[in-house]
């Protein structure tokens, strides 16, 4: 038996303990935010925060997690609610498929958390892992710099950060 | 017929309050599939768009009495807006505010059969046929309403769906009977005034972009059925191969494994979880014994082999008395240009579930044609296409025909074997990488001659490529069905000719050149497996096209916009050059050391949306990497529905081009595929963006819709290769420009 933290609340699954977060996120919790992308963390669709830090939920089993708050893209906002950095990419329509914006907003979320002022050559640095095969980089770049510059406020203050 | 569709599916569109349409019928079409191969259908009837093929009303539109709007399209949501965009259009149109149209997009059960959403068709064919059957149905409806209130139709306006005169409302929903939009189009009345627009030419957020953000349900790769199961398959490690054994018993008696599909060299395992079924797919895998199977190309030598198959030779267009002219002084420019095979490669791997239940059989599939996909399936397993529902979910981004197709196939196979139980079938990485159709490899070889007054005095371009179309169906076009025991083998080829084209699509300069010949070397063969990724042809032509113009004004000793305007007579096609090099400020453009400028032009299939693209990249001589600096590009699509969108689907095929262009390559030897992750087929990551890509949008109110989507892809290929010359004096004409090939050319 597992027990892992998600999104706030505890879960308890008897899957093999050798069974990468992934398929427990996708096929217990049903949530749908992190995707298969390569099985190799290569892409970056996966992503998720583990204690803050973005991890490739497709690569890490969950015995390595328990104790660690798992943040997934649900845990960020609803369709009602979006987060900020979920609002800025809706706002920026920073997406064509969509399929790598879910991993894109959670590694972005985890920029913002440590970095309130990145500058955009650290911003496109901290994004090299992800793909994203439409070609949206320039709108996620602007998406990300529209959280950092106005809607960003609300993510810096939840973390214990002083907002810029 | 039987109804395998459970109820879930339905999602209640039809249930509330009773649409009064019983008249709309989806047998089977006349005309072929749409999409690449209608390129090949003579123009039907008078009526544009897929009105062609549904002239009623009712397959578009249907109006419940309790005021509902249903729009239906036969076509896909890909990422593209298309959704959006339809909305957009029926709203404008029936004059109703936005939310109050529900869209159906493509489902055999329920949509017109639009073919595939593909080469940049959907608005032309789909936006077109939703304009002019919703202005319709707004006609029928005040027309009704006049004679009801005894009234002129003049005097009546409409506020979101009540029609308003006399003093009096009537809601559109008071007005429908059974029958009443059961009428044909009449095109031939116009849609109300552009001038008048309000939702159409307005960047509308998209409809798909928020539950797509949030974690909702938004993808095939998310739909769960209660009970359902997870497949995985295996596959040979080349295409034909046969398989000799697996040890199946062992693997059947792995946790969680419901069982083994086989079916003579066909391969899938079931389990109830997802992982499980991984990790059987790779016991399986490792036990499986192979034999025989085609013998792939070396990589290194794609272009000589190109060259040396058999090729179909085909002039494609020609002016003047042919050959070689010019005369006494002109000067000779010849240029040989390579683009190796190339992948959609969808970040996303192939992915479908399927549902065999009572004689019938539901597959849900990111396809882009739902109804030839259908017909294909329904061959493969040897049933009637009346049992088989395609239903189109989303997908990751497609670009083209990638696995989705045999993906859906996979589904139908192996839910066949598990009656009752929804099976999702997803494909692993390797699989997509090696098991998807590529864009073909291709050869260009140009030549033409420069008079002493720097005029183009004749012209020759001749290509070499196999087909850029195998799509199902039929249903030897389905990777799964060349494994099965009753083998169907080898895919089929289409050569799609002009204008619209295939492998020479856009081959035809669109420049005023009196002495012009143009051959198209079609190859039947397939030495690797092949199909429709995004522009087809177009991305090989207009590098090369737009690289040897560059060539010649360079040779000419002429400004390369100059030139090119010199020689473009469609206005539409000179605005669009003018306002990409007036936006970039292509006249003070500053060289610096290793920095320049570049430009391209084209008109998609010398049909669609026109693209130009200006650019300044700076060369990095240590290392021979090409940083793109600032983009702008300038682009007409007709009649603007959503600029937003056009300026998305400009600046991603801008983005994808710079890495097909950069970077992309399959990597092949006579013993395989190499090219089978991100690591072995690099494509473009963040650091390798544009500085800023910027896309002026021209709009022309009341022209037909012009597609956009596979616009911008070689033009911006073309640009890169131009600036690169601009910037460092080395013409770079193999595809992909790799840092290496760069630094080769700066020692050499």
């Amino acid at each position: 038996m597992v027990t892992l933290n998600v999104n706030g609340a505890p879960f308890e699954t008897d899957t093999d303990p050798d069974t990468p977060l992934l398929y427990v996120l996708r096929n217990e919790l049903e949530l749908n935010g992190a995707k298969f992308g390569c099985g190799l963390g290569q892409c970056g669709s996966c992503a998720v925060l583990a204690d803050g830090r973005p991890i490739f939920s497709c690569l890490t089993p969950i015995s390595v997690l328990e104790g660690r708050e798992i943040t997934t893209l649900e845990g960020l906002g609803t369709i009602d609610a979006p987060g900020p950095v979920q609002a800025a990419f809706i706002e920026e329509q920073a997406a064509q498929c969509g399929y790598c914006i879910p991993g894109m907003i959670v590694r972005a979320e985890a920029l913002l958390r440590r970095n309130p002022a990145p500058s955009d050559q650290t911003i496109r640095d901290w994004m090299e892992p992800h793909l994203c095969r439409c070609g949206t980089h320039m709108r996620i770049l602007r998406a990300i710099r529209r959280a950092i510059d106005g809607g960003g406020a609300e993510t810096r203050a939840r973390d214990g950060e002083t907002p810029a | 017929m039987n109804d395998p569709i459970p109820d879930l599916t339905r999602r209640g569109l039809l249930s509330g309050g009773g649409a009064l349409v019983v008249s709309f019928a989806i047998g089977p079409r006349l005309a072929l599939a749409q999409g690449e191969e209608a390129e090949v259908v003579e123009q039907r009837g008078e009526l544009p768009g897929s009105l062609k093929d549904y002239p009623f009303v009712d397959s578009w539109i249907r109006i419940g009495a309790d005021d509902t709007i249903l729009v239906m399209t036969g076509k896909a949501e890909l990422g593209q807006g298309i959704k959006t965009a339809i909305i957009q259009i029926a709203a404008e149109q029936l004059q109703v505010a936005l939310p109050r149209i529900t869209l159906q997009t493509a489902d055999t059960g329920m949509t017109p059969n639009e073919g595939y959403t593909a080469a940049s068709h959907s608005m032309e064919e789909s936006g077109t046929a939703v304009l002019h059957a919703a202005a319709q149905a707004r006609r029928v409806l005040l027309d009704l309403a006049a004679g009801r209130l005894g009234v002129p139709v003049e005097t009546l306006s409409v506020e979101d769906g009540v029609i308003v005169g006399a003093g009096q409302r009537i809601r559109y929903g008071e007005l429908v009977d059974d029958q009443l939009l059961h009428v044909r189009v009449d095109a031939r009345d116009e849609a109300h005034d552009p001038s008048g627009y309000t939702i159409m030419g307005e960047p509308v957020p998209r409809v798909d972009i928020p539950p797509k953000l949030t974690g909702e349900v938004a993808y095939v790769h998310d739909l769960r059925l209660p009970g359902m199961v997870h497949a995985r398959v295996v596959r040979p490690p080349v295409y034909d191969a046969r398989l000799e054994s697996a040890d199946i018993a062992a693997v059947e008696a792995m946790p969680g494994v419901l069982g083994v599909v086989r079916d003579g060299s066909y391969l899938a395992v079931v389990a109830e979880g997802e992982y499980q079924a991984v990790r059987a797919m790779a016991a399986l895998q490792a036990s499986a014994r192979w034999t025989g199977g085609m013998t792939l190309p070396d990589g290194a030598g794609i272009a000589d082999m190109l060259r040396s198959l058999p090729s179909q030779e085909n002039v494609i267009h020609e002016t003047g008395p042919g050959g070689a002219a010019g005369g006494a002084g002109a000067r000779r420019v010849e240029a040989t240009y390579t683009r190796p095979y190339q992948m959609h490669g969808s970040i996303g791997p192939s992915c479908a579930v399927g549902l065999a239940e009572d004689g019938g059989l539901t597959v849900w599939s990111h396809t882009q044609g739902v109804y030839p996909d259908r017909a294909a399936i329904a061959e493969m397993l040897g049933v009637s296409e009346d049992v088989v529902r395609v239903i189109h979910m989303e997908g990751s981004g497609c670009y083209g025909h990638n696995g989705a197709d045999d993906a859906a196939a996979d589904a139908a196979l192996i839910a066949r074997a598990f009656p009752g139980r929804p099976v999702r079938v997803l494909w692993m990485r390797e699989q997509e990488h090696m098991w998807e159709p590529y864009g073909s490899g291709m050869v260009v070889s140009a030549s033409a001659g420069l008079d002493p007054s720097g005029g183009i005095s004749d012209w020759s371009y001749d290509l070499w490529s196999t087909t850029h179309v195998t799509r199902p169906p039929p249903a030897r076009n389905l990777a799964p069905a060349w494994l099965l025991e009753r083998s169907l083998w080898p895919p089929k080829d289409v050569n799609i000719p002009q204008p619209a084209g295939g492998a020479d699509r856009n081959a035809v300069p669109p420049y005023t050149i009196p002495n012009a010949r143009v051959v198209e070397h079609y190859i039947p063969v397939m030495p690797l497996r092949v199909s429709a990724l995004r522009s087809l042809g177009a991305f090989m032509n207009v590098f090369a096209l737009e690289s040897f113009v560059d060539e010649l004004a360079l040779a000419a000793g002429a400004d390369p916009v100059a030139f090119r305007l010199a020689r473009l007579e469609d206005p539409r096609a000179r605005e669009v050059v003018q306002a990409a090099a007036d936006r970039f400020g292509w006249a003070d453009f500053e060289r610096g050391p290793g920095r320049g400028r570049g430009f391209a032009y084209a008109r998609y299939k010398n049909l669609a949306a026109y693209c130009a693209v200006a650019m300044e990249v700076e060369v990095e001589g240590e290392t021979g990497e090409i940083r793109i600096g600032r983009v702008v590009a300038a682009c007409d699509s007709g009649q603007v529905v959503n600029p937003n969108g056009i300026a998305n689907q400009i600046e991603g095929g801008i983005v994808q081009s710079s890495s097909w262009t950069r970077f992309e390559e399959v990597r092949v030897t006579p013993d395989g595929i190499l090219s089978r992750d991100w690591a072995s087929y690099p494509i473009l990551r963040f650091p390798h963006a544009p500085a800023s890509v910027e896309v002026h949008v021209v709009d022309r109110p009341g022209e037909p819709f012009l597609g956009t989507g596979e616009a911008a892809q070689g033009p911006a290929a073309a640009a890169i290769a131009n600036a690169v010359a601009d910037a460092t004096g080395a013409r770079l004409r193999d595809l992909p420009l790799t840092a290496e090939k760069v630094r080769a050319a700066l020692a050499g």
